[in-house]
């Protein structure tokens, strides 16, 4: 298979879009494609300062480093979890959350960029499974809690460092599964908050996701062939869960029909534009601020997370 | 024979196949993983060689 660009022998193949390359033109290509998407849904402007929520994964490096390609000044924020991967042999150091947070702070340094680094335990007093075995939200599952503290953390960092907006590595398998999952159940409020931009609101950064066009193993070839290291293991806490199930339905979809997850998600986005759901700003107008963090939250009193840390 | 290892698991094809062909056989859908040999990125129509060894890398994150 030849490159389309020179003919020379091309590493990568998109059935979605016809399209295959060789390592020079797919690692233009992919800061091309993201600068594209950033523009198409006005994600932010050169003068606004972002906040990369990094992971260690694959996906929220690789942002961080074309966001940085692209002359876009972008500052990382870590947030340590405190998982440590339990069916590790003993004694190998495989914890998922030192391990990604080491490759995080190597990427940083590398090339010298900002990095913020919240610990859950030391500023919150628990890490992510014990503040799981005290809630009552997942059944003791703590991709849930994780979910709510990391947009807190999020969330208050970018409001106490003043960055316009919040950047995470979400990619189009990520955003076509979350579809996928709230379609079956028709949820109707996650599918109206579903996009590429989520707008700010007082006390609220606006979340951009720049990566939502591009296909997940896009993603993984180009962290490879720009060398990008991350943490290839799962978080021990995502084995057996709905969104991974959710992403081998739709790429055996994909198998058959080449651009499928594409056009699921961009057929959505299209309906929702053109009206199919309720307009966003019923749903802004019943945003109460929380009176002990100032984060904004859905109902009068404490946000969730601060009623999480009052138990 | 030529060798695919996906993350502790190996499997084994007959050399002169391509490797959407290899992928097939073993049920591994190719829009989940990427494959390298020696190291290089190569594509599915790639036809694979004796001695051959295929590792493939899981596209697939998230929790």
């Amino acid at each position: 298979m030849k490159c389309r660009v020179c003919g020379q022998k091309a590493v990568v193949n998109m059935r979605q879009h016809k399209l295959a390359l060789c390592k020079d033109h797919f690692l233009e290509w992919i800061p091309e494609q993201t600068e594209r998407f950033i523009e198409k849904y006005k994600m932010f402007t050169r003068e606004e300062k972002v906040l990369v929520a990094v992971s260690g994964g694959k996906d929220s490096l690789s942002l961080w480093d074309i966001l940085q390609r692209l002359g876009v000044q972008a500052d990382g924020l870590y947030i340590c979890l405190g998982i440590d991967d339990q069916r590790a042999p003993i004694g190998e150091g495989l914890s998922y959350s030192s391990e990604s947070q080491r490759l995080t702070e190597k990427f940083a340094a590398e090339r010298s960029l900002k990095l913020h680094i919240v610990d859950v335990q030391k500023e919150y007093g628990a890490t992510i499974p014990q503040f799981a075995l005290k809630s009552h939200r997942g059944r003791g599952k703590p991709c849930s809690v994780c979910g709510l503290v990391k947009r807190h953390v999020m969330n208050r960092i970018a409001r106490d460092f003043g960055y316009d907006v919040l950047a995470t590595g979400h990619n189009l398998d990520d955003e076509a599964a979350v579809l996928f999952g709230n379609t079956l159940t028709w949820a109707g409020e996650y599918l109206l908050r579903q996009g590429p931009v989520l707008p700010g609101t007082p006390g609220l950064a606006r979340k951009v996701k720049p990566l939502c066009r591009i296909y997940e193993r896009e993603m993984l070839a180009y962290a490879l062939l720009r060398g990008i290291e991350y943490i290839y293991d799962e978080c021990p806490f995502s084995f057996g869960s709905t969104s991974i199930y959710y992403k081998q339905l739709l790429n055996r979809l994909e198998s058959d029909r080449p651009g499928a997850k594409q056009s699921f998600y961009l057929s959505f986005l299209e309906a929702r534009k053109s009206g199919l759901f309720a307009e966003r700003e019923e749903i802004q107008a019943e945003l109460h601020l929380c009176p002990n963090c100032g984060q904004p939250t859905s109902a009068p009193g404490l946000c969730s997370f601060c009623r999480m840390m009052s138990r | 024979m030529v060798k695919l290892i996906l993350r502790k698991q190996e499997y084994e094809v007959r050399p002169g196949m391509t490797l959407q062909d290899a992928l097939k056989k073993n049920n591994i859908l190719p829009e989940g993983v990427l494959c390298t040999r020696d190291g290089e990125l190569i594509t599915e129509d790639e036809i694979l060689k004796d001695g051959d060894v295929i590792k493939l890398i899981a596209a697939i994150s998230g929790g």
